[in-house]
């Protein structure tokens, strides 16, 4: 039987000494008298650190903080607050929020203090497998709001003035798409929602759903009750096994309690959501795409128009929104579309949630508000490069976004900023690039993926990105010209231009950003067959130096009997011969030899 | 003859029973190809055949659909399947070297199957656990923070 409410009492050793095992009794007690206990859950907590006011407890949901009482005030607190919903404000906390009721959830530890979560506000607070622990901090809350109190075209109204833009990437505003498909008459009409989160380097999606699948729930239902779909389908990669669990078990568990299927809350409102898995192609982020893999056919994007809320999945009008934007919607229902848009940048509202990876010390999840700049996030959550290398780029918006040189770190992350730099928002991507990476490898290292992703249908993108990459790899190769890179940005622009779908579109990005930003390797490439970074194998050159003792173990180990030397002297390398394998400078004990 | 195995195919008939109970039933297909994968670790062409008949799909239609998602195994699978993440995290990470060593070690490069039957090796295009980068995925164990060396311990590690 679910809760209605859940008491968290303070167990530390300060609410201790205040009596805070009288107190469980107490409550006990008085449940028991008015009948209430099996309506109510009471946990013991340890330090909620309010030590000066215990002793302390929590009454969810609505995450009313009581201090300063005693046993004695109990039959008050549970005939007032439990049994007539009436919390009293003279025991409650009340103090100033820096961030509104997130911050409350999360210390001040460095890490967090800088952040401000929305999308992922329950994420590692809640049992994601337990209902009643998501609607104990509010769950559900904005759907039984919406549904009893709130007409379809005012849900709506409320999320285009929230300023909501989509978290995919492309950043369409999801109140103008919701009023496109409201707007379309159908006997059916579908919402899907996108978690083929399928950039390398990026794991929100995943995490979001992993550590709190029910908000993904909630907000489906209600984009399907705003839009007028009662049907709502979760397409998500088969290569997240756990998420794909977590989001099943959702279902399941909001289906039982009534939040989902038929008459939901006996407001005569049915929605019911599916889980489709994807099957490993990127290009099935693609919204066209995405909805003919779950029609079963190979995932390969159409023209748009007409656009999916006119004839989407089965030709219904369709609602595609991703997996972060949906984790908003509960939170702008329940704190107001003003509160929303009060935070975040002139045309980017609210948060954005990234994944901070690479050569960077604290790799995580980071939702910070729109309007930060790169710096903060990867000095100041990321706390910077390890091992005192020197900073080189940062790649935002995975295969479709850029690298970003030093001089744009004071850049603002919203949408129209990053684009301007060269980048994109992307999906949320962030990857920390030092100085041992070779940025030309780096724009070969995102060609080859599109290339390999590309679904053939058009020629630009299956063609083009083919050739590209074969200049690239002629590049890193030390056999480029420096008519080559010309060639990679006249070919660049005319991908974008001239292809189907946004995969084709930003397949270029990566190349033309790092020849934009990081031009100078490129042309080390080229004329000096010279990588900085040390990473483009064929233009290294191997020398043993004078630490060599002459142990012979490089001369056994080269495959090209390139090294030669009597035992005991110092050895020799026949550049000419040199295939440039690395075996010797792997085998060497005494760091004899030198690559540059 | 594969589809000899009574049981397997068995419940891969009654899940394609159930999926042609459901609205727009050939929209099935990728969750039944799934459900293959499930049951034998690849999709074998006798199989496909089955599939085509009971749903009466072309099997040129299936053969289309199990070739382009990177996820269906098309040749069976040795006894456990590695799967190198060459995601950005990981790559800049260095997993290229991690590759490297497991390719020498086994002899087999992406898509192969080393001779004792007992690896298959496969690149992932990230599994989504950067912060644990370089990482490999053995069978469904995430592998996280590896070194060339460390990779060939626990490779060995599944040989015992």
């Amino acid at each position: 039987m679910p809760k209605r409410f859940n008491i968290t009492l303070c167990d530390g050793p300060s609410c201790m000494h205040k009596n805070s095992k009288e107190i469980v009794a107490a409550i006990e007690a008085q449940l028991k008298k008015h009948e209430l206990s099996d309506h109510v859950g009471i946990n013991l907590s340890g330090c909620l650190g309010m030590c000066a006011r215990g002793p302390v407890m929590i009454i969810n949901p609505g995450y009313s903080i009581y201090g300063d009482f005693t046993e004695k005030d109990i039959p008050e607190i549970i005939e007032q607050h439990i049994k007539k919903n009436k919390p009293i404000a003279r025991f409650i906390i009340d103090e100033d929020h820096l961030y509104n009721r997130f911050f409350r959830v999360f210390g001040d530890v460095n890490f967090f203090g800088k952040q401000m979560r929305i999308a992922l506000r329950n994420c590692g607070i809640i049992d994601p497998e337990n209902i009643d622990d998501y609607i104990s901090l509010r769950g559900y809350e904005a759907l039984a709001k919406v549904l009893t109190d709130i007409a379809p075209e005012k849900v709506i109204g409320q999320i285009k003035k929230s300023g909501l833009r989509g978290r995919g990437g492309a950043g369409f505003p999801t109140g103008i798409k919701w009023e496109l498909t409201a707007r379309e008459k159908s006997d059916e009409k579908f919402v899907i929602c996108n978690a083929d989160e399928g950039d390398p380097g990026a794991f929100m999606d995943r995490s979001a759903i992993e550590g709190d699948p029910h908000t993904i729930v909630e907000g489906m239902a209600i984009a399907g009750y705003a839009i007028g779909a009662q049907k709502g389908i979760v397409y998500i990669r088969a290569e997240y096994p756990l998420a794909v669990k977590r989001i099943k078990k959702a279902i399941a568990d909001a289906r039982k309690e009534g939040f989902l299927g038929q008459n939901i809350l006996g407001t005569g409102f049915s929605f019911d959501i599916e889980v489709r898995l994807g099957a490993g192609a990127f290009v099935c982020g693609e919204e066209t795409a995405l909805m003919l893999s779950i029609e079963g056919h190979r995932g390969m994007p159409r023209p748009r128009p007409p656009f999916p809320s006119v004839s989407g999945l089965f030709g219904r009008p369709t609602l595609i929104n991703n997996v972060e934007t949906l984790a908003n919607i509960p939170v702008i229902i329940l704190d107001g579309a003003q509160w929303f848009s009060s935070l975040g940048t002139e045309k980017s509202k609210g948060t954005k949630v990234f994944a901070l990876a690479g050569k960077i010390k604290n790799t995580g999840l980071v939702e910070v508000p729109m309007g930060t700049t790169l710096r903060q996030i990867i000095y100041n959550i990321g706390g910077g490069i390890p091992g005192d290398k020197q900073f080189k780029a940062v790649q935002t918006g995975g295969p479709s976004g850029g690298c970003l040189s030093e001089e744009y770190l004071d850049t603002k992350i919203d949408y129209e900023s990053l684009a301007a730099a060269g980048s994109i928002m992307g999906s949320g991507g962030m990857i920390v690039i030092d100085e041992d990476s070779c940025m030309v490898n780096i724009a070969k290292f995102f060609l080859e993926f599109t290339q390999n992703e590309s679904c053939g249908k058009c020629t630009p993108c299956r063609e083009g990105t083919k050739r590209m990459l074969e200049i690239l790899t002629r590049i890193t190769e030390g056999k480029g010209s420096q008519e080559d890179i010309d060639k990679l940005l006249r070919l660049g622009n005319m991908i974008k231009k001239a292809s189907l779908c946004g995969l084709g579109q930003s397949a270029p990005n990566p190349v033309l950003s790092t020849i934009k930003n990081f031009r100078a390797e490129y042309e080390e490439h080229v004329r000096d067959k010279r990588c900085r970074a040390g990473v483009c194998r064929h233009l290294l050159v191997y020398e043993i130096t004078d630490k060599c003792v002459g142990c012979s173990a490089c001369k056994k180990a080269c495959p090209a009997e390139a090294i030669s030397g009597a035992l005991k002297q110092k050895h020799l390398i026949d550049v000419n011969k040199c295939v440039k394998c690395g075996a010797c400078f792997k085998i060497c004990k005494f760091g004899a030899i030198k690559k540059s | 003859m594969i589809v000899s195995d009574d049981r397997k195919i068995s419940e891969l008939k009654n899940f394609m029973r159930e999926a042609k109970s459901k609205e727009h039933p050939d929209s099935q297909l990728i969750s039944i190809l799934h459900k293959t994968q499930e049951l034998y670790g690849y999709l074998d062409q006798e199989v496909m055949s089955e599939i085509a008949k009971e749903m009466s799909i072309p099997t040129a239609h299936i053969w289309g659909v199990a070739t382009f998602y990177h996820y269906f195994n098309l040749k069976p699978t040795g006894k456990h399947v590695i799967s190198v993440c060459l995601g950005t995290a990981c790559y800049v990470k260095g997993a290229e070297e991690i590759l490297n060593s497991i390719r020498q070690e086994l002899k087999i490069d992406f898509g192969q199957t080393s001779e004792d039957k007992l690896f298959t090796l496969q690149e992932a295009r990230c599994l989504g656990a950067c912060g644990l980068a370089p990482v490999i995925m053995i069978d469904d164990k995430i592998y996280g923070s590896l070194t060339p060396k460390k990779a060939l311990e626990i490779i060995k590690s599944y040989r015992k």
